[in-house]
């Protein structure tokens, strides 16, 4: 087919094929033998919206699904979600993203879990967390109800429908519609049981989310019952005020998804969440690396000047923060010196999940983390998996996966 | 160093390219304007594709003389993409548009009558 390149010039390029598009990924797995290393990826993504005609089935209300199925029956003229500018496929340059449509797969298999394990095998991956790509703006909906609804549906579908066909290469931190509360509580109660369910996932695009309020209280609490992680999943929302002024979509990206994570963040820490639920993994997904070590600096300067603005806190935002968990993507690898530190600073080897964000434009492979010169094996192979595998009781797929976690101190019977 | 024959050249268009594969080398040979570039197809990034993307002309940003921006704008100067990332490489030296300290490996083009030939 042929992809539109400067001043509308044509450039003629084969179908998809993500197999062939990743064989250098390939390569890189078997010189650094990654079958031998469990490796969960815990931010990987499909395009829910693929696959809006058996999701929105799932919705209870009977008004509001019949207001979706009508506006998606307009010919691509009706919206379900809202949604911000963006040109992640860099005006072509990304070609997976024009090409999508064209790869071929299996008409009688879910096609996410085919492209799934294409990805996953040519990088190693055992494990991968599915999150959707355009319900990260389900909090930009102006409805909560429609924000619930939507949420109830796709966490049916990914429970019955999507996780069942990946003969278990793939599980999920489930959406939790967090501008309806009870409805947040509901969905964990109703769901937090289900196979492949291994934590919830908060998307932080939203006009304001106050994680401190009451409200949600008996959720976190009902999560940290669970066994369960809660995940604070970021974005960029150039639409927000704060971003109006960036004239570059570079500048709204590369801010946007740190700033999320760093606000909520800090109101959770500053108002001792993790003193109130101390047995709580909370993870802070797709922000990169760089945002944490300022972060901690910040807040632990103005907690020594303003201690009685947040009493709960028995120790410095910092500790708790190294207590919480990150996911590696995308890994700020500019400066070396800068990543030790930071690799030090959030105590990698032991808060650290690979994430590779795959199929989005600055996905990261392993061997993003497998190469870093000034990590130890134990650090590597915690942060490939080691961790998550504690984390979610995701089982090793063979003997010598099973080896290395018993070697580096990570097996748990799962 | 061993020369590797690639096609003819009256097989290639201008804008076409090719990928040929020595051993564990992976070099993308493109025809721009008619001359030959040879560069190495793993990217300097994380290893992707470098040659297997698309071509698409470089932009800058025109200033007037008082500093005023008039916006972006395609030049004539060609660059190729890695599709994995957008690392974006100039198409006559293999360097990264952003730090041209960043080369791709260059490979030496031998025309021998009709027939390309790559050494590596």
């Amino acid at each position: 087919m042929d992809l539109i390149s400067d001043r509308g010039r044509r450039v003629q390029v084969e179908e998809l094929n993500t197999t062939k598009l990743l064989a250098h990924a390939a390569k890189q797995t078997r010189d650094r033998k990654f079958d031998d290393v469990l490796i969960v990826d815990v931010d990987a993504h499909h395009y829910e919206n693929e696959n809006f005609g058996e999701i929105l089935p799932f919705m209870e209300n009977e008004v509001l699904k019949q207001l979706v199925l009508s506006a998606r029956a307009k010919a691509g003229r009706g919206s379900v979600l809202p949604s911000t500018p963006g040109f992640q496929d860099m005006g072509g340059r990304v070609t997976r993203y024009p090409l999508r449509s064209t790869e071929k797969t299996d008409p009688s298999r879910l096609r996410d879990a085919q492209l799934g394990e294409r990805w996953m095998d040519a990088m190693g991956v055992d494990y991968s967390c599915l999150f959707p790509t355009g319900m990260l703006n389900v909090g930009l909906h102006p409805q909560k109800e429609m924000e619930f609804e939507l949420c109830w549906a796709y966490n049916r579908w990914v429970t019955e429908v999507a996780l069942p066909q990946t003969d278990g290469r793939m599980f999920t931190q489930l959406s939790l519609p967090f501008g309806d509360p009870e409805g947040s509580l509901r969905c964990v109660e109703t769901f937090g049981h289900r196979k492949g369910v291994g934590g919830w996932m908060v998307t932080t695009v939203r006009p304001k989310m106050p994680v401190y309020d009451n409200a949600y209280m008996p959720v976190y609490r009902a999560i940290e019952e669970r066994g369960q992680t809660l995940a604070f999943h970021s974005g960029p929302s150039w639409g927000d005020h704060t971003f109006q002024s960036c004239n570059r979509f570079i500048s709204a990206h590369a801010l946007g998804f740190s700033w999320y994570n760093i606000l909520h963040l800090t109101n959770w820490v500053v108002n001792g969440m993790n003193e109130r639920f101390p047995k709580l993994p909370v993870l802070w997904i797709e922000a990169g690396l760089a945002w944490i070590p300022f972060v901690m600096q910040r807040i632990d300067h103005e907690f020594m000047l303003r201690p009685s603005e947040c009493p709960l806190l028995k120790r410095k935002p910092s500790e708790y923060m190294r207590e919480m968990f990150y996911s590696s993507q995308p890994m700020e690898i500019q400066d070396m010196d800068a990543l030790e530190c930071t690799f030090r600073m959030i105590d990698a080897e032991n808060s650290l999940l690979y994430a590779s964000d795959y199929p989005h434009w600055d996905f990261d492979l392993p061997s993003t983390i497998w190469d870093l010169p000034f990590l130890t094996d134990k650090a590597r192979h915690n942060i490939l998996g080691g961790t998550a595998h504690k984390l979610f009781k995701l089982p090793p797929r063979n003997e010598a996966q099973k080896a290395n976690l018993i070697k580096y101190g990570n097996y748990v019977e799962c | 160093m061993a020369e590797q024959f690639v096609g003819k050249a009256s097989e290639f268009k201008d804008g076409d390219r090719q990928i040929v594969r020595i051993g564990e080398q992976e070099i993308g040979i493109f025809k721009h304007e008619g001359e030959f570039y040879a560069y190495s197809n793993f990217c300097l990034h994380q290893g992707g594709p470098a040659c297997e993307g698309l071509t698409i002309a470089r932009v800058e940003e025109r200033l007037r003389p008082d500093k005023t921006s008039m916006g972006l704008h395609f030049t004539n100067d060609m660059n190729f993409v890695c599709p994995w990332h957008g690392y974006e490489y100039d198409m006559k030296t293999g360097e990264h548009v952003s730090n041209r300290k960043l080369k791709l490996r260059k490979y030496e083009i031998v025309q021998k009558g009709n027939d390309v030939y790559v050494v590596a």
